[in-house]
């Protein structure tokens, strides 16, 4: 009997999508979608926007305070599916993600998105500057006169050596998804260190935050905004400036990271049928500030993105109102 | 050097140790002759690599124009997605009177009042904690993807059963289902079934169905030979056998087989979610992003509460006689108690009242921050202290030989432990490892799970032995190791982190919380296994207590503190990915990698294979060994 419902089910799911094969953008409720497209429009107008969830907390922040307009102010349904940088992009191409709402640079996605599959496009700056970089817990900085320019690294790289670097400097790295230099830099800048692999933002947060407190030395990849600036002093490495087109080749980079203007990324789809959701992710812009404070109170003061995002807009009147659509 | 090592049986009659003291002196000879020649260093950018990455580009372009997909793959995902979507809109649907009604209906079928009431408290528990919604689209996933394997397993698992050359043929494809780090087939996964619930459900599903095969197969083959040859002489049809003898007689463990299926799909709970598959998985990942226990501690509970609650009510309907059937009556009260509850959820608000939710995010973040701090001193040093000692000589020593020297040397082991034909798979594994560039790697993680089984087996002999001894100590320790089983590792990485800091040390932690309750089961199962009759003529005898272990139960329980060896080595190496996201790095951090940057995707998939491998090799030699006659006893000849 359960073979004969499935066959049952198999067919009809054959018979529902048609003849001409399944798409990749396919879903079962739009390949229903002619025979109950009343349900398709909700009372208030809107519709559904999805924005992608990737795994930092400032990016939640900017997601949530965007999510939460919409849903407000603009009646939309607004879901928030948890993904992966590069697994988000290719929800632009499968219809599983609307919007990117902070893109941390990946030319390589943009040309491939962007330029050749032309699934997504960009929707303007976020206002946030990104900046990836080296850091060290700030009690360093006073105890180790010069540390923090890239020079005297090999000076002090006796200080991070762990039991997981060996004879060299430790140099804590994040999740394997991140933008990462780490390897050239210290190849091509002769430094005494080795990366070694955290594996995931808590493993660096847990880092530094131990660091801190148990006072001792740590040299770890981190970027800035971030809610961790708020609760723990960190200082900055300073590598070689930047400069255009210094790090046009992955394995000559000798140089620190470019400060990245953070964009949003939507997909096509939204861009021409989004109508007031589109505009409003558009016109979404905001400082640093701003982020922390909304990412702050979600990871230290217990509230959900929601309530945090509300906190945010009841105090914000005047920038918020900017980005409403008329 | 290492054939004369192998090759040449002693005539004289050398003391039993003399055998493998030569070996190893020869090997620590030659290490230190060959030490940095042969090594075969790490290099992303691998040929294999390479291969697999395109192929995956390849497929990525030409998802909309191939046959395979129009008209095959992407009607699975659509009917998947469907299957899930129902389930997820019939649960809602019920509201949360309507669900916890239906479960204690469930349960008073499955086993009277006292399941009924564990599966009631059981699910209102999810509202409790605050996580009904994600409990309910958890439940929904894991039913979808639990029917979906029955589906497909149990009438698999017949066949198995009853076919002998099949069962050959189907064995090792089992064993890499279960070996494959679930990681390592999320990328393809996405490749194939895009991101969200078809994907997680996919993944799920290749996870949870070997169990459904392999018990079933089980429960078909010990169907007693003299109740089918009745049937068969009385004139059954082959047909009529199966349905009317052998399925029912194998009724009782093939409900075993949907224990272990739903178990199984509820431990993917957390992976499903890293590709956008809905669920408890979800707050577990943003509690790990977010630094807060309290956050993923509500969801991972609900997860352990949902595993014993299902464990319990599946194991209690295995346990009912064949015979009791369902009268009328019963169906009838198990249908009245979930119209009550569907009834209320006409009376009740929709959503699960505030007012009963317990908020623990507070306190429990104090608590970890607390030990957090003021253990740090302690965890750190024993930290230095195995990585120093332990690890980095033994990662020194496997990374630097020439690999050759390895290989020579497991294939020596593994001869001397379990025969020729282990010896040979595990040399095969060996190089098949180098032939995908992944050797450096792969000795590291070897290191690891070395050293991660070494500590599991001392701990979880410790405990067996206690729980043997003790049936109050063992009766505490039994909830504390099923939590420890089912609860997301994610939970207790972040506080691990906090304490060893992101390192190779604390990947080994969790893999030994993931693999010390299985040993301690199977190493207690053995001690108890020893009949008392001998036990109680050792002791007539004379033996100390300590004596009596050691000369008598623990060489008698040798076979299941063998297979303990066998379970801890597999668990560990299903632990080795998700190490790698507290610092482990080596072949499950390949394995991460290829997950979330497109151009490592051969790599990651290559790692994946790799751990396969490994684990193949270190099943097949302790496996040989379990088989083998104790080593201790044969003579030499």
């Amino acid at each position: 009997m359960k073979i004969r419902l499935l066959a049952g089910l198999l067919t009809l799911g054959l018979a529902v999508a048609g003849c001409g094969g399944a798409k990749v953008e396919d879903k079962p409720s739009s390949a229903a979608a002619p025979s109950g497209s009343q349900s398709a429009a909700p009372a208030s107008g809107g519709g559904t926007v999805k924005i992608a969830i990737n795994p930092w907390v400032g990016y939640e922040a900017s997601a949530n305070v965007v999510a939460y307009l919409l849903k407000k102010e603009l009646g939309y349904t607004v879901e928030l599916p948890e993904i992966k940088e590069q697994l988000a992009w290719e929800g632009f191409e499968t219809g599983d993600v609307d919007v990117i709402i902070e893109n941390w640079g990946h030319p390589d996605l943009k040309k491939q998105y962007i330029d050749e599959k032309k699934v997504a496009q960009t929707a303007g700056s976020t206002g946030n500057k990104g900046v990836i970089g080296w850091y060290i817990p700030k009690w360093m900085v006073d105890k180790y006169p010069g540390i923090t320019d890239y020079k005297n690294l090999n000076k002090y790289a006796d200080l991070f050596k762990t039991s997981e670097s060996g004879d060299k400097g430790q140099l804590l790295f994040g999740d394997p998804s991140y933008v990462s230099n780490e390897d050239a830099l210290i190849k091509n800048l002769k430094l005494n260190l080795k990366v070694v692999t955290g594996g995931s933002e808590a493993a660096l947060i847990k880092g530094a935050q131990q660091a801190q407190e148990q006072k001792k030395p740590l040299l770890f990849y981190f970027w800035d905004p971030h809610w961790l600036f708020s609760k723990t002093e960190l200082a900055r490495v300073n590598l070689p400036p930047y400069a255009d087109g210094c790090d046009a080749d992955p394995k000559k980079v000798a140089c620190d990271y470019a400060e990245m203007d953070l964009d949003k990324i939507v997909s096509t789809k939204f861009a021409t049928s989004g109508g007031k959701a589109f505009d409003l992710v558009k016109n979404f812009t905001w400082t640093n500030e701003d982020q922390n404070a909304v990412a702050d109170d979600m990871t230290n003061n217990g509230m959900s993105g929601e309530d945090a995002a509300k906190k945010w807009v009841e105090a914000n009147t005047a920038k918020w109102q900017a980005w409403i659509p008329k | 050097m290492s054939a004369t090592a192998v090759g040449s049986p002693p005539r004289v009659k050398l003391p039993r140790w003399a055998v493998p003291a030569a070996a190893a002196v020869a090997f620590a000879v030659g290490y230190v002759v060959f030490r940095g020649v042969g090594t075969l260093p790490h290099d992303d950018e691998a040929g294999t690599f390479v291969a697999l990455t395109d192929a995956r580009e390849w497929v990525d372009d030409n998802k909309n124009a191939n046959p395979v997909f129009l008209y095959f793959i992407n009607y699975i995902r659509l009917f998947i997605d469907g299957l899930f979507q129902t389930f997820e809109t019939v649960l809602h649907a019920l509201g949360w009177p309507g669900l916890l009604g239906v479960m204690g209906g469930i349960g008073w079928l499955a086993g009277g009042w006292r399941i009924a009431l564990l599966g009631v408290a059981g699910f209102a528990s999810f509202g409790v904690l605050g996580v009904w919604e994600h409990s309910v689209d958890t439940l929904a996933l894991v039913a979808t993807a639990v029917l979906l394997s029955l589906l497909a397993g149990l009438p698999l698992g017949v066949w198995v059963g009853r076919s002998p050359r099949l069962r050959r043929a189907i064995t090792p494809v089992l064993d890499y289902m279960q070996i494959m780090p679930t990681f390592a087939y999320l990328a393809p996964m996405v490749l194939f079934f895009q991101i969200g619930a078809p994907a997680g459900v996919a993944a799920t599903i290749i996870y949870a169905i070997p169990p459904a095969i392999r018990i079933t197969a089980l429960a078909i083959e010990q169907v007693s030979p003299t109740a089918v040859e009745a049937s068969a002489s009385l004139g059954a049809t082959r047909w009529q056998t199966l349905f009317k003898v052998r399925l029912p007689l194998a009724r009782s463990t093939m409900t075993l087989a949907i224990n272990q299926t739903i178990m199984m799909a509820l431990s993917m709970v957390v992976i499903a979610n890293l590709i956008a598959a809905p669920g408890l998985g979800s707050d577990i990942i943003k509690g790990l992003s977010r630094e807060n226990v309290g956050i993923m501690l509500p969801a991972g509970l609900a997860i352990v509460v949902m595993a014993v609650v299902l464990d319990r009510t599946t194991m209690a309907a295995a346990r009912q006689r064949a015979h009791a059937g369902l009268s009328l009556l019963k169906l009838a009260v198990a249908a009245g108690i979930a119209a009550v509850g569907v009834g209320l959820a006409y009376a009740l608000p929709p959503e699960f009242p505030s007012a009963l939710e317990l908020q623990m995010g507070g306190p429990v973040n104090e608590a970890v921050r607390w030990a957090e701090r003021t253990w740090y001193p302690v965890t750190d040093a024993l930290k230095e202290f195995t990585t120093r000692l332990l690890l980095n000589p033994l990662d020194g020593v496997l990374t630097t030989a020439p690999w050759w020297l390895i290989a020579a040397a497991v294939l020596a082991f593994a001869f001397w432990a379990a025969g020729v034909r282990p010896a040979l798979t595990a040399l095969g594994c060996l190089l098949a490892i180098a032939l995908l560039g992944l050797w450096e790697h792969s000795m590291q993680t070897l290191t690891m799970v070395f050293v991660a089984v070494t500590v599991t087996l001392a701990i979880g002999l410790l405990l067996g032995i206690a729980a043997a001894r003790s049936p109050r100590f063992s009766a505490v320790q039994r909830p504390l190791l099923d939590a420890a089983q089912t609860m997301p590792s994610f939970v207790y990485l972040l506080p691990a982190l906090a304490l060893f800091g992101a390192t190779r040390f604390t990947a080994i932690f969790a893999s030994v919380i993931y693999a010390v309750p299985p040993v301690v089961r199977l190493v207690e199962e053995g001690l108890r296994g020893v009949p008392p009759t001998v036990v109680e003529a050792a002791l007539s005898a004379g033996s100390t207590p300590g004596q009596l272990l050691r000369k008598v139960q623990l060489p008698m329980a040798r076979k299941s503190i063998l297979l303990a060896v066998n379970q801890g080595i597999v668990m560990t190496l299903a632990m080795v990915v998700l190490g790698a996201m507290v610092g482990g790095g080596a072949l499950g951090y390949d394995v991460v990698s290829g997950f979330s940057q497109r151009t490592d995707f051969g790599m990651g998939f290559a790692a994946g294979i790799a751990i396969v491998l490994l684990g193949i090799m270190l099943d097949r030699i302790t496996q040989g060994a379990d088989r083998r006659p104790s080593p201790q006893k044969r003579k030499p000849i």
